[in-house]
């Protein structure tokens, strides 16, 4: 700490040589890790021309998976046993990832990160060549197969959805039926006024946002377009420069939080929201909403039945906005699995890919919509069916603007998917930061219009 | 190296007086063996330190000359193409007043590290001198230094929920209605900003107790045959003996409040205002995908805590300690 360094620093000028040498030791070194680095381009498995989809199925595969849970539990070595007897040539290996997005992001830029693998949210459309096999027109699956869209770029079909999901609101029955609750609400005031009843009538917080664990926040944004009906919202958000403004799908979206939140009707503290007690909450009656994709049901089932509640006490419902009467849920595809490009084993993992989608039956154990169209819905949707909700699938973005809505979300930095934008409006919403909705709404709407002009140009 | 230097300027003197005539030196097997053991001594100590610089190299240097590179391209974080944009992303760091904004949030922590040093200063000089369980002491106050950061943000998250440990162990002094101490904006960065005092006092804490037991023992004792009481004692021999201690931990403390990450991320994930500069670059690089952009965010950042340092340095020259 008393500057003993500079005692050192008496070497004599005579030595550059060796400064040159030990400089010439470190280009050397920085050459090397260039070449190390360099290598990593360009596999094995780039060489082998009768390494194709079509080819033969054998050699070994590993799948990379985001569902440890199924690793963990002994599910997923039972469909590897199943799918092995099947094809005696190939061996499966397994690996689970719990951060799989994240970690996903770091390993794709080497060329070791599986023979089959769910595509990652950061892969954009355009880069799907990149890292991915394509598997062929993507018109030829039209036929058979839903969910095409989330895997597709320019036409060619890079992986098939693992199982799809519908989009709308989670209930709890028991406390809409102790709230006095007759009648699912259709419209955004009614949902409100229905949240009032469930914050007068029980002790249940009457909406859940999961502020802090942050994902869920973005969830509601899956209801892009069930709530004007139109297929093509999403790709015409990508263009438009004003998508929160009354009468769009996003206002209405975000505005149900907003005034949920304002209303007094979500819990107290959002910083402290934790999602795991989320789901023990809602499923024993302490909660009544949460706006959740349907892959939430099985979960919070599960959860009831293990903390001494009835699975039959929870409900799903779209959300709450109707067309001229009639309700739509957004249905729309789960992870999409797909062959790495640098597989050793294409064929095999092709193969994989079909026989888990086609035969495996894990949609059904999921309670997922099967990507299989002839599949029949889950029974977790029975109540969708009956209160005549229509399920509609979002339209294919025009060719060559597969990725324009990302492109637009990250140049103007508003998450559609994610929670810090809805996190701030939560703020704004609870009088923890200054503003309105009309400023949020009009703040949000600056900020996505200059990136359409900025992005479009 | 002084050594070294000699003997191979004795070499080449000897090599002269066998080749008067400035023929072609042949060297002789001798003298080969005698250049190679030379030379073999003066590689001795770069060999030492190759191993230690390589890994420098690699694991500092090599990083740090990508992220320059990065923050002149519009990088992904994922294509394998990059489009070098030149000084884009720089002036959209310094344009955007949505980035800058959140330095802001640091003063809080910057705030805090007074008490944080004020706090260990106290301990260190309390427990330097002959206090009971001492050691135990020292050993409760550097604890929380040695857990891990992750988990500190838990803990203090249930401390901090509404009808948690802080509020249930402040209703028995009658203390009702407490602020929601995450939940409230005005309430949340000090709350955070406690954690992190709770946290980082062990390690200055140690520094300081370090610094002043190095300060010679036979000073205390002139200084009591002097008459001279503790606060006299601690205002005359331990404050300026430990100067330059102070002064690094508050230089350490400038770096680490703008730098701030770990805590909040956790705790709040940088919402309800507690969002720091960090954070923020993280949310840049992954969650809104410029890899390039947030490159630049943390070569600024780099730079300001350059910056900062090397005024500091300029307004508190290192002095030489000179206790007698």
């Amino acid at each position: 700490m008393n500057g003993r360094a500079e005692q050192f620093n008496e070497e004599p000028d005579k030595e550059s040589l060796m400064t040159k040498k030990a400089l010439a030791g470190v280009a050397t070194f920085a050459a090397a890790a260039i070449a190390l680095s360099g290598c990593t381009t360009g596999g094995a498995g780039d060489n082998d021309p009768s390494n194709t989809i079509d080819g033969e199925v054998k050699g070994d595969l590993k799948i990379i998976t985001w569902r440890t849970d199924l690793v963990e539990n002994g599910k997923f070595d039972e469909y590897i046993a199943a799918f092995e007897e099947q094809y005696p040539d190939v061996t499966v290996e397994v690996e689970g990832i719990t951060d799989y997005a994240g970690e996903m992001q770091t390993r794709l830029s080497s060329d070791n990160y599986g023979d089959v693998i769910g595509i990652p949210a950061a892969i954009q459309p355009d880069q799907f060549e990149q890292f991915l096999e394509p598997l062929g027109e993507k018109a030829e699956f039209e036929e058979t197969y839903r969910f095409l869209n989330g895997a597709a770029y320019d036409g060619t079909q890079y992986g098939l959805a693992i199982g799809g999901n519908a989009n709308g609101v989670l209930y709890n029955k028991r406390v809409f039926e102790q709230a006095g609750i007759t009648e699912l609400p259709t419209t955004p005031e009614a949902f409100i006024a229905a949240l009032q009843q469930v914050e007068d009538n029980t002790d249940a917080i009457p909406m859940y946002t999961n502020y802090k664990d942050g994902w869920p926040l973005g969830q509601s944004f899956g209801n892009l377009g069930g709530v004007t009906a139109d297929p093509d919202a999403s790709s015409e958000m990508a263009k438009d420069p004003a998508p929160w403004t009354e009468g769009k799908d996003m206002y209405a979206i975000d505005s149900l939080l907003y005034d949920a939140v304002a209303a007094g009707l979500t819990e107290e503290d959002p910083l402290t929201t934790n999602w795991e007690q989320s789901k023990i909450d809602i499923a024993t009656g302490k909660i009544g909403t949460m706006t959740l994709g349907s892959w939430a049901i099985s979960q919070m089932q599960a959860a009831a039945e293990a903390n001494g509640a009835s699975a039959d006490d929870i409900g799903y419902m779209a959300f709450p906005a109707n067309v001229d009467g009639t309700q739509y849920a957004v249905i729309g595809g789960d992870y999409n699995l797909a062959v790495s490009r640098h597989s050793e084993s294409k064929a095999a993992a092709w193969a994989w890919i079909q026989w888990f989608i086609e035969e495996s039956g894990f949609a059904e154990n999921e309670a997922m919509i099967s990507t299989v169209k002839a599949d029949p819905l889950p029974q977790n949707l029975a109540g969708l069916e009956e209160n005549g909700v229509e399920l509609m699938e979002m339209n294919a973005a025009p060719a060559g603007e597969e990725g324009l809505l990302n492109e637009v979300s990250s140049d103007s930095q508003v998450d559609l998917f994610g929670n810090i934008y809805r996190q701030e409006l939560v703020d704004v919403a609870r009088g923890a930061a200054d503003g309105d909705k009309a400023s949020v709404f009009a703040d949000l709407n600056a900020r996505w219009g200059e990136s359409v002009e900025r992005v479009a140009s | 190296m002084a050594i070294n230097a000699t003997g191979a300027a004795a070499a080449d003197t000897s090599a002269d007086r066998l080749h008067p005539e400035g023929r072609p030196a042949r060297p002789s097997g001798a003298a080969r063996r005698r250049t190679w053991r030379h030379t073999r001594r003066q590689l001795t100590p770069y060999l030492f330190i190759a191993a230690a610089v390589a890994l420098l190299l690699l694991l500092t240097y090599w990083p740090a000359a990508n992220l320059l590179y990065f923050s002149v391209t519009d990088w992904d974080g994922l294509d394998q193409d990059l489009n070098y944009v030149g000084a884009e992303n720089y002036v959209q760091v310094f344009t955007d007043p949505r980035i800058f904004e959140v330095f802001f949030v640091s003063l809080y922590y910057f705030g805090a590290s007074f008490l944080q040093i004020g706090l260990a200063l106290y301990f260190a000089t309390i427990l330097s001198f002959n206090t009971k369980f001492r050691n135990f002491f020292r050993g409760v106050l550097f604890f929380p230094y040695l857990i891990n950061g992750v988990a500190i943000g838990f803990v203090f998250l249930y401390l901090f929920q509404p009808d948690g440990t802080l509020d249930t162990v402040l209703s028995w002094f009658g203390l009702a209605d407490p602020p929601q101490w995450i939940g409230d904006p005005d309430v949340a960065n000090w709350s955070l900003a406690g954690t992190s005092v709770w946290r980082y006092m062990g390690m200055n804490f140690v520094l300081f107790l370090g610094a002043i037991q190095s300060i010679p023992s036979d000073i205390y004792e002139a200084a009591e045959l002097d008459g001279a009481n503790k606060w006299q004692q601690f205002w005359a021999i331990i404050l300026p003996g430990i100067r330059r201690i102070i002064g690094l931990c508050f230089v350490l403390s400038i770096a680490g409040s703008l730098s701030v990450f770990e805590i909040p991320f956790i705790m709040t994930g940088g919402a309800n205002g507690t969002s720091t500069f960090v954070i923020q670059t993280i949310q840049t690089a992954f969650t809104h995908r410029q890899v390039g952009v947030a490159s630049a965010m943390a070569v600024v950042l780099l730079v300001i805590v350059l910056v900062v340092t090397f005024v500091q340095r300029k307004l508190f020259p290192d002095e030489k300690v000179d206790l007698t």
